[in-house]
């Protein structure tokens, strides 16, 4: 603003017309605070019933300032208001490793772009996501094109404990202005997934006792450091600082999630039965063969994260979505699977085969938006279209899991990321 | 030895009707009319028909119509009112089956028949049956120049050896498949193997003045009754040099569908592009040269350094251009079961839904050289079908029923077939055999 005015009072009088001009244009154009409006013919809130002909306004803060029948809506002149067929909420992603792994899939040479799993040793909680996190990754943008505004994204299956998982918006070119939970759950896996990457554990009870283990050392570090603090005379020396330790007693005392990746229905009792002995909270991910335990895993009262219908796990069934859905367990879908190539990585179209298989459209929209919110604790900031929530909206052309339809906005907290249909 | 000779025809001839009593008695569906009457039908080769009828005999089509197609008398009517009926799929590219090819010993193989590896009694063609595909070209890997010979096979009811799924008479005499070819970095590795793709390029081409100075010495009409002048080496690429045989080849980057075109102009032979990640950028070339191109869909961009040039808009690029597109599984790569998918998220990017119809049926089916006996519903060809629950490209959309030569070997509506529509605990089971296979397709080659 200073630097305008000193250029004015030394400028002839073109320099005043351009100057004129770029403030007229200024006011016209969408509104520089980041206002926008969205109406929509179809709007799934997923928090409530599903509108007709309506309006949604994104305010300069970012959140959704109004939602309501578009005959009520009152917005602001000068606000860009872009219209579709049908609006949801912003998609979110319950569990995927991009950003941590890239398009070219290589784990050698100077373009390496695989840093989900680091095998040097089975247990790393001390590995964090956001040391790793590359925003400007080709797959961040192509998985925001078809709809991510959420992506709960780090260390991946492979390890007993492999590292430390986050949640960002795929937004920005540096991983601070991404992220907004830097660490959120810590990534465990169970069984041959893990046994083929090391020389032990080598076989899945070995897996599971060394887990055990790593996690009653955390409760001993825990309780030398808590009768250390106590300050009585018997009371011993603080522990030496330990990064691994810190991190698993994170979990214990449920800061952080364990996210286990068990695929078989023995790999899913052993998760169980590890989160009834040590108490903390459980994510089941994957669980191919959870249909084989839907009572047991809903008395435990545990979520899943299922693997992306489409992956190539065996035993994996389209209708397990549906299955859950049905027995009443808390679930999301992910995309997060990397065992072949090419990889799963389009949200939309893994919800569409669940959609189709049993789940139904309603069904599979909340697992992919309210439902995995709630999983990752964030259903406060995300997974529906209501005031004071992030303005994170997706615009379709049609029923968003046809393969016909497009996506044809993409909006992060009131930014608009993609306008063109694809 | 006289004496025991009527003893031995005695128990011949009691063996043999032993057998023909075990075999099933010839299928009634096979003899008889039958008339499949009230879909939505797509016949490809000409426009769709509102309540359509084809009528079947012999495994055969015999007619294709509107609602004013007669049922013969003593014909059975199948009532198909509400669904769609197409042609049978056909993927032109397909590891179902674990076949396998050349072993390490060369990265060249041209005598190495896939056909003579592929177990018939694997799962992974369920996988194929429910997604309506009738036609399979299986495939050896992509590791090296030439893996060895494809195989084309029907997916007919209640095949026993693969010698029951051919297109061919006789696998001995017969050109029963293609001949897989592949550059890039799959079939790059340690000697013997080519560490570039110039060194590729050249080995490709010593082989073929190999083969030509052989049929130049041989004659066309090498005599196969003279074990002194067989080579099976030579044969099979004789059969390339002849247009008998097609050349599928892998191919993913530019410069290397530059090398099969230029490969194709110098040795003549007839090729198919297999994978093709960038041949949108080719277009204007490949649609020249009449080459055509055999996609295979994935749903992002990379995986490796040769496919991060992916675009979904590849259907629409080739088609404008002129070129024929297919799409094609690679299973275990992509699912059996989703292969209308790919069309379906072509039509997405601006192809035609006809050019994407035909791109599952009579183009894969021109591919393999096939096209006068499948991929279009037209009377005298094979009686291949796929029944659909609505329109092909909707996520929403089942396949109901497949049927091969006028007998069904897919129908949703059976428990039993239905769960390899869906999956589930231990539908697909994998062998050991499979499992290596796999393991070898995934971690060594991948897409």
């Amino acid at each position: 603003m200073s630097r305008r005015r000193t250029r004015q009072a030394r400028a002839p009088l073109p320099a005043l017309v351009v100057a004129l001009a770029v403030a007229l244009v200024g006011s016209l154009a969408p509104a520089a605070s980041g206002q926008v409006a969205v109406r929509a013919e179809t709007l799934h809130t997923v928090s409530g019933p599903v509108m007709e002909d309506a309006v949604v306004i994104a305010g300069a803060d970012g959140a959704i300032d109004w939602v309501g029948p578009a005959a009520d809506a009152d917005i602001p002149a000068g606000v860009e208001v872009l219209e579709a067929a049908v609006v949801t909420p912003g998609l979110v992603d319950a569990h995927s490793v991009v950003g941590l792994a890239g398009a070219l899939n290589s784990n050698v040479g100077p373009v390496r772009d695989q840093d989900q799993l680091d095998r040097s040793a089975p247990i790393q909680p001390e590995l964090r996501a956001i040391d790793a996190y590359d925003a400007a990754e080709t797959l961040v943008e192509w998985v925001r094109s078809y709809g991510v505004t959420t992506l709960h994204t780090g260390h991946g299956p492979g390890a007993l404990i492999s590292g430390q998982t986050m949640i960002v918006k795929p937004r920005g070119s540096n991983t601070d202005e991404a992220v907004i939970v830097p660490a959120r759950m810590l990534a465990a896996t169970l069984g041959n997934a893990v046994t083929s990457n090391f020389d032990s554990p080598g076989t899945s009870s070995k897996g599971v006792a060394m887990l055990r283990g790593a996690l009653i050392g955390a409760q001993a570090y825990q309780e030398q450091a808590r009768r250390a603090a106590s300050g009585g005379p018997d009371d011993p020396q603080p522990p030496a600082p330990d990064l691994a330790k810190e991190a698993l007693v994170r979990v214990l005392d449920g800061e952080l999630s364990l996210l286990v990746t068990a695929n078989t229905a023995t790999e899913i009792a052993a998760a169980l039965r590890l989160q009834r002995e040590f108490g903390f909270d459980l994510v089941l991910d994957g669980a191919a063969e959870s249909y084989l335990l839907l009572d047991e895993i809903r008395e435990a009262g545990v979520p899943v994260v299922v693997h992306p219908p489409m992956s190539r796990v065996r035993n994996a069934s389209f209708e397990t979505a549906g299955m859950l859905a049905e027995a009443g367990i808390p679930f999301a879908i992910q995309t997060g699977f990397e065992d072949y190539v090419p990889k799963t990585r389009v949200l939309l179209w893994e919800a569409a085969i669940a959609a189709a298989n049993g789940l139904g459209r309603e069904g599979a929209l909340e697992a992919v938006t309210l439902g995995a919110a709630r999983i990752l604790g964030i259903d406060d900031r995300v997974g529906s279209i209501e005031v004071g929530k992030d303005a994170d909206l997706v615009l379709y052309d049609g029923d968003p899991f046809e393969y016909t339809s497009h996506v044809c906005g993409v909006v992060i907290e009131s930014e608009v990321f993609s306008r063109e249909c694809r | 030895m006289q004496q025991r000779f009527p003893t031995r025809v005695l128990a011949l001839a009691l063996a043999l009707a032993l057998v023909v009593l075990a075999l099933p008695p010839p299928a009634a569906a096979q003899d008889e009319v039958q008339v499949f009457r009230g879909a939505y039908v797509v016949p490809i080769a000409v426009p769709p028909i509102e309540s359509g009828v084809v009528v079947v005999r012999d495994g055969s089509i015999v007619e294709v119509g509107g609602p004013e197609v007669a049922t013969p008398a003593g014909a059975v009517e199948h009532d198909l009112s509400g669904q769609w009926l197409m042609p049978g799929i056909v993927d032109s590219h397909s590891h179902v089956g674990s076949a396998s090819g050349g072993d390490r010993s060369s990265p060249l193989h041209p005598d190495v028949r896939s056909l003579d590896s592929i177990d018939i009694a694997s799962d992974g063609f369920w996988r194929a049956r429910a997604g309506g595909i009738t036609t399979v070209n299986v495939m050896p890997g992509s590791g090296h120049l030439m893996s060895g010979q494809t195989t084309y096979l029907k997916l007919r009811d209640g095949g026993r050896t693969i010698e029951d799924w051919l297109f061919c008479d006789d696998p001995a005499t017969d050109v029963c498949g293609g001949m897989k070819m592949a550059n890039g970095t799959n079939s790059m590795s340690g000697p013997p193997f080519p560490g570039t793709r110039a060194r590729s390029a050249a080995l490709v081409r010593g082989l073929y003045h190999e083969a030509q100075a052989w049929l130049e010495r041989e004659g066309a009409g090498a005599d196969r009754d003279e074990p002194d002048s067989r080579d099976l080496r030579m044969e099979g690429l004789a059969e390339v040099l002849a247009g008998e045989r097609i050349v599928q080849h892998h191919t993913h980057r530019h410069n290397d569908i530059a090398t099969v075109l230029r490969l194709r102009e110098e040795f003549g032979f007839r090729v198919v592009i297999q994978h093709g990640t960038e041949s949108w950028k080719l277009a204007d070339e490949i649609a020249a040269a009449g080459v055509p191109v055999s996609i295979t869909f994935i749903d992002a961009p990379g995986g490796k350094e040769e496919t991060l040039d992916w675009s979904l808009e590849i259907g629409a690029i080739l088609e404008q251009a002129g070129v024929d597109v297919a799409f094609n599984t690679d299973d275990f790569i992509t699912d059996s079961r989703l292969l209308l998918r790919g069309a379906a998220i072509a039509v997405r990017n601006g192809m035609s839904r006809d050019a994407a119809l035909e791109a599952l049926t009579l183009a894969p089916a021109r591919m393999l050289g096939l096209e006068d006996r499948i991929g279009s519903l037209e009377a005298g060809k094979d009686a291949d079908l796929v029944v659909l629950s609505g329109d092909p490209f909707s996520v929403y959309t089942k396949v109901e029923q497949t049927w091969v030569e006028g007998r069904q070997i897919f129908d949703r509506s059976n428990p039993e077939h239905r769960r390899y529509a869906v999956g589930g605990h231990n539908v697909y089971r994998l062998s050991a055999e499979e499992e290596a296979a796999l393991r070898e397709l995934l971690a060594g080659e991948g897409l």
